[in-house]
């Protein structure tokens, strides 16, 4: 969420006498909103018939993403099949001076995937098939619109997995991840995204189709790889990916550890990383979100505990149990309430499955929330929860701690009561104190949620006018006229390209 | 998630149900990617977070449905798997079942809709009427291959005349005697709901409920007034039919529940189960919530009836490799996931479950008939998943899916008849065939 921007937001919507939390969009064009019909009938050409949308009643799904305080219109949807359509459509828009957004599953955190009303939405869901699957050199050519555990379950059943796994695996598709350098639990061993792509079909805005990368790390020439991954959206559309499959493990073991306080837990990860003993994951929920996802999943997690580590281990049985026995230990001095071991295969399951459950869970105990995205030095863990704590008492609003320990990545969520515009307010100062103690303490203010609409306001904080000047330089590399995805990632102030 | 219903609009309790429900949604999307819908479709307006908000939209302007909210709900298989995935608990079934009513009230489909769905919402609960199609639909079957044109309603028709059996099988005065005493020594009284459709598709069901429950010491009531469970109507968004048929039913258990009373309800269509499960939600504001309360406690799939009686078979294991289809009424609907499977291997089955097990087979009621397109392509899906098993045979717990999976290479059984021919029951005649 952007503090700083949604409070001049807030007073738009408070003017209109009623809560209406919007975000600043850059000024549509006029002229294009004059021919949304000439648009529509023009698109219905190049596209089949079921993949143009544009009555309102069916916009409306797509006005918002997993963000939904912010929402949007757009002028269109399409739905292309393959990457001549996507092509198709880009190289009209181009044409035209029409503004783009592409769209994967919609689970994005930070507003990437919000229209804007000029915009053609152009959504990759349809372009779900596996097209190549490559085990002894160990890749997978999969469609953009392929669900991240998708790509696990085609090559699962021959002992191969695909490493990054965001909570949000079951929908969120390999595009969007490729476009977020998504992370997630797993991380901790197996790097992010970007540690795991080969190559992609590439899409320019003037729909030109370019293939980069190939089927193994570390292709020649520039890391054209490495400068789109990552890139929201805002260079060109990712059609096809190649990412590297891995051999499954011969095991792995997940371990519940509970103590008494989400001090403690914080200081037993401290030590547990401290000691260079580098689990597959390590994971750390707070009791509401325990609460909350015991609820969901069923899992066995400890109720009584105020702050639960998953702690999981892989390798052979042998290694596990050294592993394992070294943790406890570690754990051991932080008195425990409890350690125990997943019983079975689908003890560990359920854990997980509670584990990436975990936001929507937070749905059961309150109507909305903000979900943070920050990351700090795992030193500083104790002393961030301590003081998250004292500013839940402060604005009087909930929070749920959820978050990837080992690599530091805070996911506080914020309780909050969307119909209450003061509760609201307070949801997102209780927001931007926790992102400006991320950087108090040596951290920064993205994790893995990306900036998209959410935190652009807050570049400044981060990069200094010449960084930003020089990154907003190659967006215009690749898109000269702003048209991407233009109101993310860069503050819209002193943008001459997105002006009236 | 954010709602805007005025203060007025929430005095209306269904509208008030509508808005806690809408409030739990967190619009996270994990739902779109187990929906069938969304799956074969790949639009978010035919995902559940898509509905979600398009009927969020449609209940919050107050507005008359369109063409476009119908087209998009009427898509929707009721199928629930969004409920099994989604992690903040959001109640889709009661969201989408309120939807349905709000559309059949303020929109008028075009005629050949319209009258099929009278139609449907009259004949299917009615099992004399029922047979009497079915008999002039086998006459016609053969027609349905001359039947011209892909527009909707020759589709519909073709999807009608194929899923109508070929010969129907006779009466059973079984499922028709009204008691039905336990042997030996009683340990428990329930009544079976003999349901409607499937009274007249498949007697043989109920035969071996009605066996196996006495063989274990159950007497079963068949009360006199009980029908159709008014899944059918409900599903269709028909609100007083519906809720007049299932009235009916309280009715009849309960004079039993008063009378010599009742350890449980059975239901053995898991489609009716999840129903009559919600009777004490569909009567929430009504005179007989106490009672609807009650019964929706009663009621029971008959594996969980099995198990709490303490299901044993008696005969040696035939060596059978069983691939079981999970009905969505069942594993969504009712939760009931493990328990069919742990049954049939205590029967003495080797069991095995095809890929995407979660995924719908097109049945849902009466959707193999409105949706024919959507319907076809599932269960073109499922078949090919199950067939990379390697079983012998398919078993389900619900009638809709038995019939929706029928005719292709292997026998689709309910999972009672092979409990009770584990148990001392006649071999299933689908076996022997
Ligand atoms: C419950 C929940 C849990 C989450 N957990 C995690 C987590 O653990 N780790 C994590 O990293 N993230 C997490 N996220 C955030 C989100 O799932 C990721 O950012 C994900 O990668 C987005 O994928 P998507 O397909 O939904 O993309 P979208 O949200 O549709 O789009 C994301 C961005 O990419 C662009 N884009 C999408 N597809 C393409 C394409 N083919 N070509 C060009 N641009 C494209 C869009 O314009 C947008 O800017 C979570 C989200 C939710 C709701
Ligand atoms: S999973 Fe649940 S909370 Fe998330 S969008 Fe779907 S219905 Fe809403
Ligand atoms: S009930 Fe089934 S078809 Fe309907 S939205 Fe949910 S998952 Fe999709």
């Amino acid at each position: 969420m952007g503090p700083a921007l949604s409070r001049v937001a807030l007073a738009d919507g408070e003017a209109q006498g009623h809560f209406d939390p919007m975000i600043r969009l850059p000024p549509p064009k006029p002229e294009i909103l004059a021919r949304r019909d000439g648009i529509l009938a023009d698109l219905g050409r190049l596209l089949p018939e079921d993949a143009v949308i544009g009555e309102a009643i069916r916009l409306r799904p797509y006005e918002t993403d997993g963000l939904s305080a912010y929402r949007q219109m757009p002028l269109a949807v399409t739905l292309p099949r393959t990457t001549e359509e996507v092509a198709a459509v880009l190289r009209y828009c181009h044409a035209n001076g029409i503004r783009v957004v592409p769209r994967g599953a919609g689970t994005s955190l930070s507003g990437g995937a919000l229209p804007l009303e000029d915009a053609v939405v152009i959504g990759l869901m349809r372009m779900n098939r596996i097209l190549e699957v490559n085990y002894d050199d160990r890749f997978a050519v999969v469609e953009a619109g392929v669900t991240n555990i998708g790509i696990t379950k085609a090559v699962e059943g021959d002992g191969f997995f695909y490493a990054p796994d965001p909570s949000s695996q079951l929908a969120c598709m390999i595009g969007g991840n490729v476009m977020m350098n998504s992370g997630g639990a797993h991380c901790l061993k197996y790097g992010v995204t970007a540690n795991n792509l080969l190559g992609l079909t590439f899409v320019t805005i003037e729909g030109e189709v370019v293939r980069i990368g190939g089927q193994h790390l570390d292709a020649a020439g520039y890391d054209w790889l490495g400068l789109i991954t990552g890139s929201e959206g805002q260079l060109g559309m990712v059609t096809e990916v190649t990412v590297r499959i891995l051999r499954s493990p011969e095991g792995a073991r997940a371990m519940l550890a509970a103590f008494s306080s989400v001090e403690v837990a914080g200081q037993a990860v401290d030590a547990i990383i401290g000691a260079g003993v580098i689990p597959v994951a390590l994971e750390f929920m707070d009791k509401p979100c325990i609460h909350a996802c015991e609820a969901f999943a069923h899992a066995g997690y400890p109720l009584d505990a105020e702050a639960v580590l998953i702690i999981e281990v892989e390798g052979s049985l042998a290694e596990q149990d050294m592993l394992l026995n070294r943790i406890k230990e570690i754990c051991d001095r932080f008195e425990p309430i409890s350690m125990k071991l997943a019983e079975s295969a689908e003890q560990s399951l359920a854990i997980w499955k509670g584990r990436k459950g975990a936001f929507g869970a937070v749905g059961r105990i309150s109507p909305d929330y903000l979900c943070m995205d920050g990351t700090i030095p795992t030193g500083e863990l104790p002393h961030v929860l301590k003081r998250i704590g004292e500013m839940s008492a402060h604005y009087g609003l909930g929070v749920a701690n959820v978050f990837h320990a080992g690599d530091g990545n805070l996911h506080p969520l914020i309780m909050f009561d969307a119909n209450d515009a003061e509760s609201f307010r307070k949801a997102e100062a209780f927001g931007a104190d926790i992102l400006r103690l991320c950087v108090e303490v040596g951290g920064c203010l993205t994790g893995e949620h990306g900036v998209g609409v959410e935190k652009r306001d807050l570049m400044v904080a981060q990069f200094t006018p010449r960084e930003l000047a020089l990154q907003r330089a190659v967006k215009s590399a690749f898109d000269p006229g702003w048209l991407l995805n233009p109101a993310k990632v860069f503050p819209l102030e002193g943008n001459e390209a997105l002006a009236a | 998630m954010q709602t805007t219903f005025t203060a007025e609009q929430l005095r209306d309790p269904d509208t008030a149900e509508a808005n806690k429900i809408l409030r739990t949604c967190v619009h996270c999307g994990m739902c779109t990617a187990t929906c069938p819908t969304f799956l074969l479709l790949g639009d978010e307006l035919d995902s559940p977070r898509g509905r979600i908000y398009l009927i969020k939209d449609m209940l919050e302007n107050g507005r008359a449905a369109t063409e476009l909210e119908a087209r998009h709900v009427d898509r929707c298989l009721s199928c629930l798997s969004c409920m099994t995935t989604c992690p903040s608990g959001v109640h889709y079934m009661h969201l989408v079942d309120h939807a349905r009513r709000h559309i059949e009230e303020t929109y008028r489909r075009p005629w050949p809709e319209r009258a099929l769905r009278s139609v449907l919402a009259r004949v299917l609960p009615r099992p004399g009427l029922f047979r009497l199609s079915l008999r002039a639909a086998a006459l016609a079957r053969p027609l349905a291959r001359l039947i011209p044109g892909r527009g909707t309603t020759a589709q519909r028709l073709r999807a009608m005349l194929t899923l109508a059996p070929a010969a129907l099988p006779p009466r059973s005065p079984m499922q028709e005697a009204p008691l039905h005493p336990a042997e030996g020594t009683r340990r428990g009284r329930v009544a079976l709901l003999t349901g409607c459709a499937q009274k007249v598709l498949d007697p043989t069901i109920n035969e071996a409920t009605i066996r196996l429950l006495t063989r274990m010491g159950i007497e079963v009531v068949v009360p006199r007034g009980q029908g159709c469970c008014g899944a059918l109507t409900h599903h269709m968004g028909q609100h007083d039919p519906a809720m007049a048929a299932a009235r009916a039913n309280l009715q009849a258990w309960g004079a039993e529940i008063e009378g010599q009373g009742l350890d449980a309800i059975v239901i053995n269509a898991s489609g009716c189960g999840t129903t009559v499960k919600d009777y004490g939600f569909m009567f929430r504001d009504e005179p007989e919530a106490a009672l609807a309360a009650k019964i929706s406690e009663l009621a029971m799939d008959v594996t969980e009836v099995l198990d709490r009686f303490g299901y044993r078979p008696s005969r040696e294991a035939p060596g059978l490799t069983v691939a079981y289809h999970s009905a969505c009424s069942l594993q969504h609907g009712q939760k009931i996931t493990a328990l069919p499977k742990e049954l049939l291997k205590r029967a003495g089955f080797a069991v095995k479950e095809p890929a995407e097990p979660h995924i719908c087979c097109g049945s849902a009621g009466t959707y193999n008939l409105l949706q024919p397109g959507i319907a076809q392509a599932l269960r073109a899906r499922k078949l090919e998943n199950m067939a990379r098993l390697d079983a012998d045979l398919v078993a389900a717990g619900n009638i809709g899916c038995i019939t929706q999976l029928s005719g292709d290479a292997l026998p689709v059984v309910h999972t009672v008849e092979l409990l009770d021919w584990m148990a001392g029951g006649p071999k299933p005649a689908k076996l022997s065939a």
